[in-house]
């Protein structure tokens, strides 16, 4: 699954200050496909993540995208190369309305040309967003929320989409509802990265998957080949890839 | 009581003169968290620009005016992009000291070049009078001063809420990182934001060199109005400038007529005191920072 990545990574190691939370992390998200990153609290998932997108500066190793070489890039740019990520715990701009954050999402140029039809296709794929349009991101659930995240992340038309514990805090139908809607983006042709401590729903939602333990992947490949009593057993550190 | 209304009318339209002078300086700690000390300093920067173009202009003020702008926003743009930029990723104290060290050497420049003299702009409406009757006098300066202000906040204010950029903006001064995250270089956003701040700070630079003339070490005072202004309408709060302003005018010139013109600085600043102990945050709270 290492020739026709539409983003790799090589070797990447992420400090803080004197602890290292990422070792010499590779990994290679296939176009087209839905890869999962499995783990549990402070595996480094958001930290891999930050990394990828800029957010976080890698003390070592590479990230391509599309082949280019996009380490040590502006968050900004590197979102302009088409990555969009869906950050943990939404972070949505509490004090705009939802028709506001929406509008952000394509601040790009190209995105902000065809504004008007990337929110018609937002609130197609998330029709509560629609009804709320004009409230105050504030006033929404949880679920409302990662929704509006998504469809935020989804307006600047990325190649890649990359969502941060998505389900954190929400009732199992509303997750099941969200992650049917990211497999409707998916099959749009956008490849997906879905970060998860949900062993079961991860494998089943994804073509890929792998399995950071304490800052390391311990395991990984086609999901449908991974058995989920070995994950869960590298997930918790009780076997040898620990 | 004639005396009584005038100076209420004086202090809502002197208000208007400090809300320019303060909305440059609430603009830039709303967006990016940070206490420009050198916002008065640059202010009188522009005042002196201002000046030494319309000499050279043959006497057009507003020739003048348009290229201090123009100067100003090349200075903003420097001192952003060049120096506050690369110590803000360190926290907004050691900015806050960079501001300060920007202050000092604007002030020594200044006084290098032009002495300690009093300067001023000329003003074409200096001694018109727009309002003549029994109750009150108001003259053309001042009325021309609140218009160019009230005009120029409610601009700002308009282009910060409804523009994309102004989105952007208040995207940058929330969540940097969800800023980036949309694809909004936040490190460009504040050098726009700091231009901005300068050009405003080049009106007000304008209507007080005009009004009251300066000297090279005027910075220092018009920040400490500024501060006031900032503080009683609320930091980052772009229509809670105009009200600081008219409330610090109007408190000055009460505490004029009140208590003798000797205590009017002092009456401005205590009444600020009171209403920051009555509502810390300033009264039309905080718009932008989260
Ligand atoms: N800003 C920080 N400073 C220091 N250590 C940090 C920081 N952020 C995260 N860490 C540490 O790095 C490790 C990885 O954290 P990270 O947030 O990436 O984990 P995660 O897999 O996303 O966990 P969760 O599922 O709880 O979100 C943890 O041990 C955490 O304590
Ligand atoms: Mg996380």
């Amino acid at each position: 699954m290492n020739d026709n990545g539409l983003l790799t990574v090589e070797s990447l190691n992420v400090d803080y200050g004197d602890f290292r939370a990422i070792h010499d992390v590779s990994m290679c998200f296939p176009k087209g496909a839905i890869i999962s990153v499995i783990g549990s609290n402070g595996a480094g998932k958001s930290t891999l993540l930050n990394a990828i997108m800029g957010v976080n500066k890698a003390r070592s190793g590479r990230v391509f995208f599309e082949g280019d070489d996009i380490t040590g890039l502006r968050t900004s740019s590197i979102v302009a190369k088409g990555i969009s990520m869906s950050p943990e715990g939404s972070s949505v701009f509490e004090n705009m309305s939802v028709y506001e954050n929406l509008v952000l999402g394509a601040f790009l140029p190209g995105p902000r040309k065809k504004r008007d039809i990337l929110l018609e296709r937002a609130y197609e794929l998330f029709p509560p967003l629609k009804e709320k349009a004009k409230q105050q991101a504030t006033f929404l659930s949880g679920g409302q929320r990662q929704m509006l995240a998504i469809a935020r992340a989804l307006m600047s038309e990325p190649k890649l989409l990359i969502c941060d514990e998505i389900s954190l805090g929400l009732a199992p139908v509303v997750v099941s509802d969200i992650y049917s809607r990211i497999t409707d983006v998916n099959e749009t042709g956008v490849t997906v990265v879905l970060v998860e401590q949900e062993v079961k729903r991860s494998l089943d939602y994804s073509d890929y998957s792998y399995v950071l333990v304490k800052g390391r992947v311990v395991m990984g490949g086609l999901s449908d080949e991974l058995d989920e009593k070995e994950v869960k057993d590298a997930y918790f550190g009780i076997n040898q890839y620990a | 009581m004639e005396l009584f209304v005038q100076s209420l009318v004086s202090g809502l339209l002197l208000g208007g003169l400090y809300a320019a002078v303060g909305v440059g300086l609430s603009l830039v700690f709303g967006i990016m968290g940070l206490t420009n000390i050198a916002h008065g300093c640059l202010m009188i920067l522009s005042s002196f620009f201002i000046m030494v173009f319309a000499r050279h202009m043959s006497g057009s003020v507003v020739a003048a005016f348009i290229l201090t702008v123009l100067v100003m926003c090349v200075i903003g743009a420097l001192l952003q992009g060049v120096l506050i930029n690369r110590v803000l990723a360190k926290g907004p104290e050691p900015a806050l000291l960079v501001t300060f060290g920007v202050a000092i050497v604007i002030w020594n420049v200044l006084q290098l070049i032009f002495g300690a003299d009093f300067k001023s702009i000329p003003s074409p409406m200096a001694s018109v009078n727009a309002v003549n009757t029994r109750w009150v006098v108001i003259s053309g300066e001042y009325l021309f001063n609140f218009a160019v202000s009230a005009a120029l906040i409610l601009v700002l204010h308009l282009v910060i809420q409804k523009t994309l950029f102004g989105r952007a903006i208040r995207a940058a001064a929330s969540n940097v990182v969800a800023a980036e995250l949309m694809g909004i270089n936040t490190g460009r956003t504040y050098i726009y934001i700091m231009c901005l701040a300068l050009a405003t700070g080049s009106v007000g630079g304008l209507l007080v060199g005009q009004t009251f003339g300066f000297y090279s070490y005027s910075g220092m005072s018009y920040l400490i109005i500024a501060f006031g202004v900032v503080v009683i309408g609320g930091m980052g709060s772009i229509i809670g400038t105009l009200l600081g302003g008219v409330i610090l005018g109007v408190a000055q010139l009460l505490g004029a007529y009140f208590f003798g013109s000797g205590v009017q600085i002092l009456v401005g600043y205590l009444t600020l005191l009171t209403l920051l102990t009555l509502r810390p945050r300033g009264l039309l709270g905080n718009m932008t920072r989260e």
